[in-house]
């Protein structure tokens, strides 16, 4: 693994950078669905109209309280969202494209010729439809303080979690919040399921 | 007054040519609350993106598709105020127009001020197959608007757009038919408390918005302000004068540019066969689809080697059609140096006051096409123009321009401008916005005149549109407003009674109707030249109109002029009815010329025996645009 990495080009940091990014925000995306929407079959477009009006994200429940209170409760999630962004990501960054190749054949300068492709229009895409933030503002690689009563959805505690708040420790991770989401709005009838349709030339 | 002063919003529409903004002001709000800056808001347009996506754009792009019927599935054109549209406009139409030309219809806008064509026929998309459906300029026009009606509608069910006070632009150099065109769209719309405005006075409006009541301290009396606004597909002039009037400073609207068909969407075109070439010198033979792909690339690279920062080079990109993205994609790239020798060198050349553009406009009647600029340097249309125009300021500011009086008739002189207003995407970019003041101040430099400064302007994409909704609000009494009136006399021609001589046109004169700076609901009568009439059949006219003859009053019979003066617009025409009449009966009639509120010029035939009660005498409305 270690082997791979080091000797592969910038470029591709850069890609598997944008690929986490995007892995991220479908997670969180997910996230927000499965609290609005409880057990939806999975039909496309039936929530659809309703997209735009999700509210902007809140905080996650923290950890402790769904235990506590009530009976474990999982949510399935409305796909259409999900397959909305990817449909987004195709159209701008030719993101299924790219992913589904396979690179093994291809020289660095194929691969970074295309990576712009990807780069340049999965910014586009975020840009335009998320609001993107750190969630700590400090430098990464400085000591913070974490006072009783953190959110636990924010910030992720890492080894050598022992004893009580205030924890201080070393920022890693800056982490990504998205303070504003607007996705377009999907007519009825709209297939969710084809992020790209074929194309024919006449 | 027909405005309505319960109206609650005043709402301002950028119809541009590439792209519409809605912007509007909340009247009440800014009644009540007058410690505040007045608050403009910019409407989101909902339109579809893709088929069966919608989102909300500031800006609706000025196009329509006008897709086969197995295209698209209908369900997929859902609007959030009707489930099937029945035309694709704004975003998607631009997106599978891409792909498809032949059913994009796009410049609507230059079409309606194009003398050469009946603007009421359907031809557009120009030049398509037979099957696919064709929409005429004025028709296109009623799209857009009836797009952004919905939308407001849509979104302010309460306060429809038809009550609301709204403000249209069109480009200063409108001919009256467009503009007569532009505001039968909105009639067409039922839009009641309409007003035309001209663009770049617009974006004067919106610098005076944005700087409160600093304007006062950032012009002063003798001031010309020189508004140049260069769009997406035209390139729009106008002169501004302050003048004093009871110790307060007051703007005068002096003078207007020709229609220019040259704007950023040009500049990116170049800038794509510029790629285009460089590609193919490395052997790489482009398909028409990929230069789609380059002009796009290149208008988002431009806009970074346009800025004034560090990076010398931009890679371009150009991806495969097929879902193979790898191998098939094309790497190139655009360097600092190419763009500013195609754009900055191309379309702003560093040249002297005297050099004018090569290929002079006479006028556009004899091909059915775009009379596209032919010279691409705004540089050398701007000269023209403010040579032109080297008198223009003369009757405003009087004493203060004569410098420009005495040398008037030296040649390379021009009227100097000591301001300088800038809008339109194109001047965003902040190495072509200093190449064009500095190109104005060198001219300025070699005439021993001070340099002329910059007003600060904000957001030139939706300056027209904030500009023209404060507008509405001021001209209810609320703020300074610019004088403008009519930028143009207007004159109809009329043979010369000589004799026929073999293979010679009669010489034609022209009769003054409508005096230059003639204001909303002012009225000339050309009393003393009457025509006849034919009851029943069509009269037509031959129409001219000068921007630079200032002084010709409604009467005014022209024998000559010099070359140049004179440009002939689309012909007029009149057809009395015949009830009351005999058909082929001659009728006495004198022509009156009004501008009416909206801002129209109307063209009426008043029966001449009945001169001296003009109230009672019979009219009959002359057509500005002629329909065959």
């Amino acid at each position: 693994m270690n082997i791979d990495l080091s000797s592969m080009p910038t470029s591709i940091d850069m890609i598997h950078l944008i690929l986490a990014s995007l892995t991220l925000i479908l997670l969180i995306l997910l996230m927000k669905k499965s609290k609005k929407v409880v057990n939806t079959p999975v039909k496309p477009a039936t929530e659809a109209l309703n997209i735009e009006k999700a509210p902007v994200i809140e905080k996650a429940p923290t950890v402790e309280k769904p235990a506590t209170e009530q009976a474990l409760q999982l949510k399935d999630t409305s796909p259409d969202a999900a397959l909305q962004l990817l449909t987004l990501l195709q159209q701008d960054a030719r993101f299924i494209d790219f992913v589904k190749e396979d690179l093994s054949a291809y020289s660095d300068a194929d691969i970074g010729a295309a990576a712009r492709v990807v780069h340049e229009g999965s910014k586009k895409t975020l840009d335009t439809y998320f609001t993107l933030e750190s969630v700590r503002s400090e430098e990464e690689e400085t000591r913070i303080s974490l006072p009783e009563g953190f959110n636990a959805s924010e910030v992720r505690l890492t080894g050598n979690v022992v004893g009580e708040a205030p924890f201080n420790g070393t920022l890693v991770h800056k982490g990504w919040k998205v303070s504003e989401t607007k996705l377009p709005k999907i007519a009825e009838g709209h297939d969710t399921t084809i992020v790209a349709p074929a194309e024919v030339e006449l | 007054m027909s405005h309505d002063i319960t109206a609650r919003y005043s709402v301002g529409i950028d119809l541009g040519t590439t792209h519409c903004v809605l912007s509007y002001l909340d009247q009440i709000q800014a009644t009540e609350d007058t410690n505040n800056e007045i608050k403009v808001s910019v409407l989101p347009i909902p339109q579809l993106t893709q088929p069966g996506v919608v989102e909300d754009k500031k800006q609706l792009p000025s196009f329509i598709y006008r897709a086969h019927e197995s295209e698209l599935n209908p369900s997929e054109l859902t609007l959030p105020w009707h489930a099937e549209s029945g035309v694709l406009t704004g975003t998607v139409a631009r997106h599978l127009g891409s792909k498809t030309p032949i059913r994009l219809v796009s410049s609507a806008k230059s079409w309606l001020c194009h003398g050469g064509i009946d603007r009421h026929e359907a031809f557009l998309p120009m030049g398509s197959p037979e099957e696919v459906t064709k929409i005429s300029p004025l028709n296109a026009t009623i799209e857009y608007l009836s797009h952004l009606r919905h939308a407001w509608d849509h979104k302010f069910p309460e306060n429809v757009l038809s009550e609301q006070n709204v403000t249209i632009t069109i480009p200063a150099s409108f001919d009256p038919a467009a503009r007569e065109l532009t505001a039968e769209a909105a009639n067409q719309l039922n839009l009641k408390h309409l007003t035309l405005l001209e663009e770049p006075q617009a974006a004067v409006y919106n610098w005076i918005k944005s700087s409160g009541d600093n304007w006062r301290e950032q012009v002063s009396l003798g001031d010309i302000i020189l508004v140049i606004d260069i769009g997406g597909g035209t390139c729009d002039l106008s002169l501004i004068a302050v003048s004093e009037d009871e110790g307060n400073l007051t703007l005068n609207r002096v003078a207007v540019g020709d229609h220019i068909l040259l704007g950023g969407d040009n500049m990116d075109l170049a800038l794509a066969y510029r790629v285009k070439a460089k590609l193919a010198a490395e052997g790489k033979e482009l398909q028409p689809w990929q230069i789609q792909a380059i002009v796009q690339a290149c208008r988002d690279a431009k806009e970074q080697l346009l800025l004034e920062n560090d990076v010398n080079e931009v890679a371009i990109a150009i991806p495969s059609r097929g879902s193979k993205l790898l191998g098939g994609t094309l790497r190139t790239s655009l360097t600092r140096d190419e763009v500013n020798e195609t754009l900055v060198e191309g379309f702003f050349p560093h040249v002297n006051i005297d050099e004018h553009p090569i290929a002079a406009r006479r006028s556009a009647l004899s091909q059915k096409g775009l009379p596209y600029a032919q010279d691409p340097a705004v540089s050398r249309h701007l000269a023209a123009f403010l040579s032109k125009q080297v008198s223009a300021a003369n009757d405003v500011l009087g004493s203060t321009a004569l410098n420009n009086a005495t040398e008037q008739n030296e040649a390379g002189s021009f009227i100097k401008p000591s301001a300088i207003l800038f809008n339109g995407g194109v001047l965003k970019s902040p190495v072509l916005a200093e190449r064009m003041l500095s190109i104005i101040n060198q001219w300025l430099e070699d005439s021993h005149t001070n340099k002329a400064r910059l007003l600060s302007d904000s957001d030139l994409d939706l300056g027209v549109a904030i500009g023209a909704s404060y507008f509405g609000h001021v001209k209810q009494g609320k703020g300074v407003r610019i004088r403008g009136g009519l930028a143009s006399t207007y004159y109809v021609g009329i043979e010369s009674a000589m004799p026929a001589i073999p293979g010679m046109e009669p010489p034609i004169e022209a009769l003054c109707i409508a005096p230059f700076g003639m204001e909303e609901g002012a009225e000339a009568k050309a009393s003393e030249a009457e025509f006849g009439l034919v009851v029943g059949e069509p009269v037509h006219f031959r129409f001219f109109g000068s921007n630079t003859r200032r002084h010709d009053e409604a009467g005014v019979q022209l024998d000559h002029w010099q070359d140049g003066e004179l440009e002939e617009l689309p012909e007029l025409q009149v057809t009395l009815p015949t009830e009351g009449r005999r058909a082929g009966e001659i009728v006495p009639v004198n022509l009156i010329a009004k501008v009416t509120e909206i801002g129209t010029l109307k063209l009426e035939a008043i029966a001449a025996n009945s001169i001296g009660n003009c109230e009672e005498a019979e009219r009959w409305q002359i057509e500005l645009d002629v329909r065959d």
